[in-house]
């Protein structure tokens, strides 16, 4: 008698339960582990994603020089294997005098920041529409449905430069741009599962429990569906990392004041005859750190959901 | 039937494409800031009796809904405003840019395929060999890569570097090409000057390449994996049985089911050209519908944006239309 009130007893069960699910996610966490061993290029683009985040995080201290401020006498120093190079600038200088190093150290903020951001709203904001249209359908689900493929009906960056051309630019505006279209992705993705989980069995089991509505979205739906939302939050970082700077390219991004790999590539545009560098090496950032994003993602789409592979 | 269900599909597309205008129209007037200023743009300092006439013939005295539904109506006559700023009508700049526009990006379209076909086809029948795995890395390279980068290190190559081809432009004055449809390829080819089609060939060369790189990687990585599950399917092991040549086999059964999905992604490949090619244009000074947004939005020319927005909106809903009319006609299973 007194065993069953105690299990009954709310706070009991609920550290039952949490305990069962600390477990799991440990056990998870080591199987992954595991499986990404079995990936080595997959696991290689992780290291290479945490060394672009300790750059951007420790600028600073990596660097001695200000990304801002040039020196007007080194314009355009060739990197330093060049027989004019200079080690003190290592990569070389823009036209401003300015070490590029630096300035791509710098920029990595940038990137990595707009990256995370509007990929990090995309996907909560189209999880969360795409689970509530997903599971009640009605009006709400015909109205977002329809905004969505409204918007599909645009290409990305034409829309995104659209945007920007009425906002303006600037940092806040660049993430508005590119979330007001990419939650357009999650919510397709997050209403189709949802749609489709709703019929199984353990979800019937527990309406009959008695648990709300919410409850069951949020407890009992989104926990199978969270890793294919966090894989395909993987595989557009690259791409939304490659849009902020193509916007920045034109102009329409990150003020120039700040540096961005994008602006930098374009301000070299006017050097190229004389200074090949200057658009170069932001280039390679982009590139490297955009390969090593997709090949993380594609491996973490292998290992935590084989069912996203579209090829 | 077909016909039916291809009517049902352009029927489909009508709402699609009052959407688009609907919301491009909103977004015009929710931009801050006093309406006949900025579709003014630079286009010069009014007096205030000045601006109330503008005010009015903007319909700007109206509420909303009418000034929507006058929109509307100018639109589909094709009258897409006034660019203040250039003082012409924003149709003719758009016509007028459209044909560089189309050439390049059929100059993508045409080598991303002549690339992609070939790679994606023996990758598959030949997997894991030491050219597939090659082909592949150099697809993910395709698709991590920046278009305006790409250009770039191309020009640094090919004109800095070796002078082969030029940086900027469409064609060598000298060479007196007579413009027939404005794609100047084309022309030079009606015309039969060599030389004016070996010079808008070189000028073509680096901007398609640039531009069809990523649609050469995309549609590759597709058709490879396509073709890698038509291969293992079961009419593939009966064609074989019955003694079909390896080469009928690969071509007549594995590629004419793996072309199915790729159309798709053909399809949303437009999207990708027509956005990149904003970026292709910038890069090397191509006078086309890119350019002209480019340079109006720094104009604050928003009567001009906002035609080629929508512009660029229509086309890319009116390619989506036509690669689904495809669709039924490679794969008889799929009714629209």
């Amino acid at each position: 008698m007194t065993v069953s009130r105690h299990v009954n007893s709310p706070i009991v069960g609920q550290v039952y339960v949490w305990r069962i699910r600390l477990g799991v996610w440990r056990r998870n966490a080591v199987n992954f582990v595991d499986e990404l061993r079995k990936h080595p290029l997959a696991l290689m683009g992780g290291i290479v994603i945490l060394v672009y985040v300790l750059a951007a995080i420790l600028a600073p201290y990596i660097t001695a020089y200000d990304p801002a401020r040039g020196n007007l006498r080194l314009r355009l120093d060739p990197p330093a294997w060049h027989p004019e190079g200079d080690w003190a600038y290592a990569l070389g200088t823009d036209a401003q005098g300015r070490d590029l190093l630096t300035r791509i150290v710098y920029g990595a903020r940038v990137s990595l920041t707009v990256g995370l951001l509007s990929v990090g709203i995309s996907a909560t904001v189209g999880t969360i529409l795409g689970a509530i249209t997903g599971y009640f359908r009605g009006r709400l689900d015909d109205l977002v449905s329809r905004f969505a493929d409204l918007l599909l009906a645009f290409p990305y960056l034409i829309f995104a430069i659209g945007v920007m051309a009425f906002l303006g630019s600037g940092f806040t505006n660049l993430i508005l741009a590119l979330t007001f279209k990419g939650w357009v992705e999650f919510f397709r993705l997050v209403r189709g599962e949802t749609l489709s989980e709703k019929t199984q069995e353990y979800v019937e089991a527990a309406r009959v429990t008695g648990l709300r509505h919410a409850a069951i979205i949020a407890r009992e739906i989104l926990p199978n569906i969270i890793q294919s939302v966090f894989v395909l939050s993987t595989l557009r970082m690259g791409h939304m990392i490659i849009m902020e700077a193509s916007l920045s390219f034109l102009g329409l991004g990150i003020p120039p004041h700040i540096p961005a790999w994008g602006s930098m590539v374009a301000a070299g545009r006017d050097y190229l005859l004389v200074a090949w560098w200057v658009s170069t090496f932001p280039g390679l950032a982009i590139l490297f750190l955009v390969l090593s994003i997709n090949v993380f993602g594609e491996g973490l789409r292998d290992i935590l959901d084989p069912r996203l592979k579209i090829e | 039937m077909r016909a039916i269900k291809i009517l049902e599909r352009v029927i489909a597309t009508i709402p699609i494409m009052f959407g688009v205008a609907i919301m491009v129209f909103l977004f015009m007037r929710l931009t801050p800031g006093d309406p006949v200023d900025i579709m003014m743009g630079q286009g010069g300092a009014v007096s205030a009796g000045e601006m109330e006439r503008l005010r009015h013939e903007f319909h700007l005295d109206q509420p909303l809904s009418i000034q929507l539904w006058l929109f509307l109506k100018d639109a589909f006559r094709g009258d897409l405003g006034y660019s203040y700023v250039q003082k012409r009508p924003v149709i003719d700049l758009i016509v007028e840019r459209l044909p560089a526009t189309i050439e390049l990006a059929l100059g993508a379209l045409i080598f991303g395929l002549i690339i992609a076909m070939p790679v994606g086809i023996i990758s598959a029948v030949r997997q894991n060999s030491l050219l597939d795995r090659f082909s592949m890395a150099g697809a993910f390279l395709g698709i991590s890569m920046p278009a305006f980068w790409l250009g770039i290190i191309l020009i640094l190559v090919f004109s800095v570097r070796l002078h082969w081809l030029p940086v900027q432009g469409r064609i060598d004055h000298s060479a007196g090409l007579q413009e027939v449809t404005g794609l100047y390829v084309l022309d030079s080819l009606l015309t039969g000057n060599r030389e004016a089609v070996a010079s808008s060939l070189k000028h073509l060369a680096l901007p398609a390449v640039t531009l069809g790189a990523g649609v050469a990687a995309v549609v590759a990585r597709v058709l490879r994996s396509s073709m890698l599950e038509t291969l293992r399917s079961d009419y593939v092991t009966l064609a074989r049985a019955k003694g079909a040549s390896e080469w009928m086999v690969v071509l007549k059964h594995a590629l004419r089911n793996a072309l199915i999905p790729t159309v798709t992604v053909v399809g949303l490949q437009i999207g990708v050209l027509l956005g990149g090619n904003m970026i292709v244009e910038t890069v090397f000074g191509w006078p086309g519908l890119g350019r002209l947004v480019v340079t109006a939005i720094f104009n604050r020319d928003f009567p001009l944006v906002q035609g080629t927005v929508m512009v660029y909106a229509f086309t890319f809903v009116m390619a989506n239309l036509i690669v689904d009319v495809l669709y039924t006609y490679l794969n008889p299973k799929i009714t629209l």
